[in-house]
């Protein structure tokens, strides 16, 4: 089979965003977003093509999925081996992956051409989306580590530009400058971390890079620094960048305030696909990291799990309803990566990495619906507060249906597809430790406690006096809503461990009980909890939180990391060593410059005397020259 | 006629062209079409070097020609063109050709001030075509005495302190490379026999040691002023800030790249033992240069004077990789040059069109460009873009080859270096996305600027001639990498004789 035609459906974003930034502005801004839209739909329909051949006809060889490097060209020879190509792999997690971005991102470029009527920069956006799906389409089939790296700048520079799409409002502007350049810095890890790997290893390409029998697995180690052998440390660098890339704790800072792009971005990019990329990262390179780097591996699964409380915890307080929903972005990425963290190798022990892949996409569907929801909702509303909220059950009904089918999604009720994805991890996280098993246990009771104080207090609760009454958001906006809430519900039923597995291998699952109860009557908790507490206006949770006066307002300020950062960057690095290197530069650097002509002309002021012009001068200075000679000479002689 | 010569042969005639000429349309006229030539002349050598070269030619230099012009010192008109001259050529046309267009509303002696400009080019397209170092020398001090009058005649703020500083600190580098020159001319036969200033004889010898350990590091901190090495880089951004746009561009884009080849082809190429021996005092040297111009251009507050530290880190880097001495870096300090050339020509002519609309530099007095400029302020982020190596664009492609060249190599303390170095990436995003953020994004700050036109026919020419090259670099960087790659060849084979790890 010929996998070749794949290389349109990186073509065909990137053609399309050239031709809406060059002539976007010329055409008619709906004819923009058509363009866009079909272009999307046309790579869509071959991803699914794409996906039906490769695991129902020719992907698996004698039952075993295996890599098929689909197109490969050179774009830049670095040295004899090593060199950057630029070409599209094929795999489980890849193809995946690819119908996973097509789906959302078709969705959202469906819903943008409702949610975005009228804007100022109809095209730009789209021009952009286009560029975003280009990139994040890249990043996914990326043969080798380098392409990623690519593309990975490329996905953090359209997150970039479309995070600050409304550029002229000063918070939008400073959102888009932190996160790229909180991302740029972990990416900075990301880069060192493929210079010393590919040092090491003499290859970028991730085939011969992933193959437990291949130069990269079985030939390293050696050297060691700090106890760590040297393809640990450079695995743990790679990783930084995925934890800046998915918003991982230290690197989740931007996250929340890149809410400030248009909603459906925030769906696309910020919810569903570039956040995800560093899970993505992790499962691409998971053998290297269980077999060559094992701590790294550990480092990832506390990263992901210390994460996934830290943001549950900062969900329950926040009042903007994107901010829930970002940090429940990243409490669920920490899931992710607790999954891969936790997980071994081939067939069964790699249930981790399956259930990491599983709940990668049925998060992307019900997180992106979310997010689409939240829109229909400000788009109603005209707030982003949900304390300007309450009782929108009637006005919004199908936005109210689709959120609730979320909402039970994210919290693991069954039958809905995150029951499914969510128990496969914890039964993964019970056969690696106890501790990560019971963080992730209350994780998911928080989870669901936020979840559905958001639901209540939108939906329920005490109807707020609107301006004009809201309104159901037109077709455009809630087919697409309709579309994933039906993918939220039923994804579960995908049989996941036969399609995506660490090794290619398929293997049968089924549903852990022991596991699986609990964790439904702690979601079903958490609900409780969240109905006593917000169906309708009561006291209980201003007492609550006058009482933990503490607690909630560490958990409201997100426990002050912002300002920790800020203090790193203001107080340290720009005033501490930019000025300082700027002052040094002029007073020190070029004031040596400067003194050097200042001496020169100060001695060269009092040597044009003896210039002077007058003979009887030169006279006298000639004869008594000549007079010290003589009696320097007779004094010699006499020696 | 060969074509090389011709390099030189069309500047003349266009200034010739332009003495004649009476008013500045005219003026105007002659100088476009003259540079519009030579860039179609450059486009012709690049296409003739590479299928000269597809024909299998294998020599180490093409088109080449040898007049005598001085029997007694041995001294020659010699010319000749590799890949990586061809580049370097065909950078300079490119830039001079925007330049022309950036400063298409000069009106304060318009004649004198492109016969200077185009005097300066000449010099500068003599200096990469020469393989005679006495040629190349003569070629360097014509590009450096026109850069004092424009400055000084046509320049901005405190520009007879700046022109002043600029010449004398590139005169004073020069003074060394004389020296320099004058050691290797003198040792150029060890054995006996006819001394020569042949580049390419004089790599067939080798120099002894003794006089390398002298003269390299002459010939290269002279280079080194040029490519603004920490610490002598303090002509730059004085002279930036005070100069004319077409000067800037000129200046950061081209004559700055005199150092980075001068240093790689007589230095390097000539001395390579020597350079083996003291690359490390050099190396640490560029690493702080790279480091420190950038986090210098964070807290700058004129736009001329963070392009220029920003041009220390970035010519910094060109440095550092020629030092590493290994095909991948060196043929990544060649793209850096080409692309950073390319990019700082683009950011001085968007900031000299900013100036002529705004009257000011300080990044502070600005805001909300993008809204009533939005032609001008999306080259603006492209050039930015470019800087801070975003991929798609010539910017990464230099640093990606640079920095995993740097790090092939064998011993810990470079590759640490390298390390130290790529922390720069982080550093140049900082105040790039700063200054697009203060200047350009946010609301409007001044009510004048909604009458703003945006940019001009010429401007467009301009800018848009500089990006499409940048981006071609970023998109599609084979070509370039493998012309210069064989190119490498004959310093290579000099290295490894020495040191065959």
């Amino acid at each position: 089979m010929n996998f070749n035609y794949t290389l349109w459906i990186l073509a065909v974003p990137f053609l399309m965003f050239i031709l809406l930034g060059l002539a976007g502005h010329k055409l008619k801004p709906g004819l923009s977003g058509l363009l866009g839209t079909g272009g999307l739909a046309v790579i869509t329909v071959l991803s699914y093509i794409t996906a039906y051949l490769y695991f129902f006809r020719t992907g698996a060889t004698e039952g075993v999925y295996t890599k098929i490097s689909a197109f490969n060209y050179t774009w830049l020879q670095l040295t004899d081996k090593l060199h950057i190509d630029i070409g599209v792999l094929l795999d489980p997690i890849s193809v995946m992956m690819l119908v996973v971005i097509t789906t959302v991102s078709l969705m959202v470029h469906i819903y943008s051409l409702g949610y975005m009527k009228g804007e100022r920069g109809f095209e730009r956006f789209f021009a952009f989306l286009s560029l975003f799906s280009f990139s994040m389409l890249g990043l996914v089939v990326a043969t080798n580590i380098f392409q990623m790296y690519i593309f990975w700048e490329l996905v953090g520079i359209s997150s970039y530009i479309l995070i600050g799409f409304y550029y002229e409002k000063p918070s939008a502007v400073r959102a888009s400058k932190k996160a790229f350049i909180v991302t740029r810095f972990a990416d900075l890890g990301f880069l060192i971390g493929i210079l010393i790997l590919s040092f090491n290893t003499r290859t970028f390409d991730f085939i011969t890079l992933t193959d437990p029998a291949g130069p990269a697995i079985t030939q390293t180690g050696g050297a060691a620094f700090l106890g760590l052998s040297v393809i640990t440390w450079s695995m743990i660098l790679v990783y930084m960048g995925g934890v800046g890339k998915s918003a991982m704790f230290p690197f989740h800072i931007w996250l929340p305030d890149a809410m400030e792009g248009p909603t459906p971005v925030s769906a696309l990019i910020h919810a569903a696909t570039m956040v995800v990329a560093g899970v993505y990262l992790v499962a691409r390179m998971f053998p290297i990291y269980f077999f060559a780097a094992p701590a790294a591996l550990e480092v990832v699964a506390y990263i992901g799990a210390f994460s996934s409380l830290f943001a549950a915890v900062i969900a329950c307080t926040q009042t903007d309803i994107k901010r829930v929903l970002a940090y429940s972005t990243m409490s669920q990425i920490g899931y992710m990566m607790l999954a891969l963290g936790v997980s071994g190798y081939g067939g069964h022990d790699g249930l981790g990495f399956m259930a990491s892949m599983f709940h990668l996409s049925t998060h992307a569907m019900f997180k992106a619906l979310l997010f689409l929801c939240a829109g229909a909702i400000i788009h109603a509303v005209h707030s982003n507060f949900m304390t300007d909220m309450g009782g929108l059950r009637r006005y919004l009904p199908v936005t109210h249906l689709t959120f609730l089918i979320a909402c039970l999604t994210i919290a693991g009720i069954p039958p809905m597809s995150g029951f499914f994805s969510k128990d496969e991890i914890l039964v993964a996280a019970f056969h690696h430790s106890w501790f990560l098993f019971g963080v992730e246990y209350a994780v998911a009771g928080l989870t669901a406690f936020y979840m559905f104080r958001l639901y209540f207090s939108i939906f329920w609760g005490n109807e707020t006096h609107y301006h004009h009454t809201p309104h159901e958001a037109p077709a455009t906006m809630t087919i697409p809503l309709i579309i994933l809430a039906a993918g939220s519900a039923f994804a579960g039923f995908i049989p996941f461990s036969r399609l995506i597995t660490s090794d290619g291998v398929p293997f049968e699952t089924e549903i852990e009980w022991a596991v699986a109860i609990p964790s439904v009557l702690i979601g079903l908790a958490g609900i409780a909890v969240a109905f006593l507490m917000y169906s309708r206006r009561s006291g209980i949770p201003d007492r609550l939180a006058a009482k933990f006066k503490y607690a909630y307002k560490w958990s409201y300020n997100k426990f002050y990391i912002d300002e920790i950062y800020l203090f790193i960057t203001r107080g340290i690095i720009f005033r501490y060593i930019s000025q300082p290197v700027a002052w040094f530069d002029r007073h020190i650097v070029d004031g040596t410059m400067n003194s050097i002509a200042a001496v020169t002309q100060y001695i060269s002021f009092r040597i044009r005397r003896f210039q002077s012009g007058q003979l009887q001068k030169y006279a006298f200075v000639f004869v008594s020259g000549a007079v010290l000679l003589i009696v320097l000479l007779v004094y010699l002689w006499n020696q | 006629m060969d074509i090389l010569t011709l390099f030189i042969v069309i500047p003349v005639l266009t200034i010739t062209g332009l003495v004649l000429v009476r008013d500045i349309r005219q003026v105007r006229i002659v100088a476009a079409a003259g540079m519009g030539l030579q860039l179609i002349l450059s486009a012709v050598l690049v296409y003739l070097y590479l299928s000269v070269r597809h024909s299998g030619n294998t020599d180490e230099m093409l088109f080449v020609r040898d007049l005598v012009w001085f029997k007694s010192l041995n001294i020659h008109y010699a010319v000749g063109a590799d890949g990586i001259s061809v580049a370097m050529i065909a950078l300079t046309s490119l830039v001079v050709f925007a330049g022309i267009f950036a400063s298409w509303e000069v009106d304060f002696l318009p004649k004198e001030f492109f016969i200077s400009l185009i005097l300066l080019a000449t010099g500068v397209f003599g200096f990469f075509i020469s393989i005679d170092l006495f040629t190349m020398f003569l070629f360097y001090e014509l590009a450096v005495i026109p850069m004092y009058l424009l400055i000084g005649i046509w320049g901005s703020g405190p520009k007879e302190y700046s022109a002043m500083k600029l010449t004398l600190m590139l005169m004073g580098a020069s003074a060394l490379l004389l020296l320099g020159i004058l050691g290797i001319y003198f040792n150029s036969a060890p054995d006996g026999g006819q001394l020569t200033f042949n580049i390419i004889e004089i790599s067939r010898t080798t120099i002894p040691m003794s006089a390398q350990y002298l003269f390299f590091p002459l010939t290269f901190i002279g280079f080194g002023v040029l490519g603004a090495l920490f610490p002598f880089h303090t002509w730059s951004p004085d002279g930036h800030s005070s100069a004319p746009t077409a000067v800037s561009m000129l200046h950061a884009g081209v004559l700055m790249k005199l150092g980075g080849y001068g240093a790689f082809r007589v230095a390097i190429f000539l001395m390579p033992e020597a350079a083996k021996e003291l690359s490390w005092i050099f190396i640490i040297l560029t690493s702080i240069s790279v480091i420190y111009g950038a986090f210098g251009a964070i807290v700058q507050k004129d736009l001329k004077y963070i392009n220029a530290y920003s041009s220390v880190s970035h010519c910094g880097l060109v440095l550092f990789a020629i030092l590493m001495m290994n095909r991948t870096a060196m043929n990544g300090a060649i793209i850096q040059m080409i692309s950073h050339g390319l990019m700082t020509a683009l950011f001085f002519a968007l900031i000299g069109m900013l100036y002529g609309r705004t009257h000011t530099r300080m990044i502070n007095e600005m805001g909300g460009l993008m809204k009533v400029i939005p032609f001008l302020s999306v080259c603006y982020v492209l050039a930015g873009l470019a800087s801070l190596g975003l991929p798609g664009l010539s910017g990464f492609v230099a640093e990606v080859t640079i920095f995993v060249g740097a790090f092939q190599h064998p011993d810990l303390f470079h590759r640490i270096l390298t390390i130290v170095a790529t922390t720069s990436i982080v550093i140049t995003a900082v105040y790039i996305l700063r200054v697009i953020a203060i200047l350009l994004l946010g609301p409007v700050t001044n009510e004048h600027y909604n009458h703003f036109a945006d940019a001009k026919w010429f401007e467009k020419v301009s800018a848009v001639t500089l990006i499409s090259f940048v981006a071609l670099i970023g998109l599609a960087p084979y070509w370039l990498s493998s012309m210069i790659g064989t190119s490498l060849q004959p310093v290579l084979e000099k290295i490894i004789a020495i040191n065959p790890f």
